[in-house]
């Protein structure tokens, strides 16, 4: 570490705050992606068909149930923390970017509420 | 800033799509954006579809399964999963890189064009199973 300039005080020494929060949960979400997805490829390929009595008899079986709203939420967070850094890096004007980044924000929370509800709806026996 | 071309080949001055010189880590690269993005718009949207007609009951979840079956259902879950299985390999060579492994020229490169062939084979492999029930 120099002691010169003001940069070489500083480089090397990583973020001062929480500059790699972002990427750090980026990776975390990518690992509960991978065992989640991992897990429902493999169920699908595991099922005798893709009849509507198959699939609901699987989904409302508590592992089903809790391991796809599980997959739903990791999957949809990394959806966020990702299409953000596309914004960030196509969107220059300050406007429209607050504007897509506040709908990719609000659109990804929809989605997970809606596929947990679902998900909810078919476990708890109303459909 | 950067103006000494002096090598045999020019060298790229700035990072830009039109600029790079193409290369497997970049194409790589590229394609984890479009497999990642693609996958948030239409690979949710199926699963958020599939849980709703589901839910919705058996006559709804009859249209959308008679659908994937069409071809264009086919097109468009073929390349769901082409996209899955694109983004998870590129995903895990980026976690490769995050230790620091993978950076010398010729590694990176064969990990690079490894990753879209491990892809196509696992999307192959996925489908013959799935289609052989």
């Amino acid at each position: 570490m120099g002691n010169g300039t003001s940069l070489g005080r500083v480089r090397g020494l990583g973020s001062s705050h929480s500059g790699a929060h972002h990427w750090l949960l980026q990776r975390v979400t990518a690992v509960g992606n991978l065992v989640l997805t991992a897990w429902f490829a493999v169920s699908l390929l595991l099922m005798p068909n893709f009849s509507y009595i198959t699939l609901h008899d699987w989904i409302v079986s508590p592992v089903s149930a809790v391991g796809l709203s599980l997959l739903i939420i990791s999957v949809l967070w990394h959806v966020q923390l990702g299409m953000r850094v596309l914004i960030e890096d196509y969107v220059h004007e300050a406007g429209v970017k607050f504007a897509a980044l506040t709908a990719l924000t609000l659109v990804v929370c929809g989605a997970g509420f809606y596929g947990v509800f679902t998900i909810a709806r078919l476990a708890l026996g109303a459909a | 800033m950067a103006q000494t071309v002096t090598g045999k080949k020019a060298r790229p001055l700035s990072p830009h799509l039109q600029i790079w010189r193409w290369g497997p880590a970049m194409f790589t690269s590229i394609m984890h954006r479009v497999s990642g993005n693609g996958l948030a718009v239409v690979g949710l949207g199926a699963l958020l579809c599939w849980l709703g007609t589901l839910a919705a009951g058996p006559e709804a979840y009859a249209k959308y399964a008679a659908f994937a079956v069409t071809p264009i259902g086919r097109i468009v879950f073929v390349g769901i999963s082409w996209a899955y299985f694109n983004h998870l390999c590129s995903g895990l060579r980026h976690f490769l890189l995050d230790i620091g492994g993978g950076f010398e020229v010729k590694s990176n490169n064969i990990w690079s064009i490894f990753t879209h062939v491990i892809a196509i084979l696992l999307t192959v492999a996925f489908w013959a199973v799935l289609l052989s029930r």
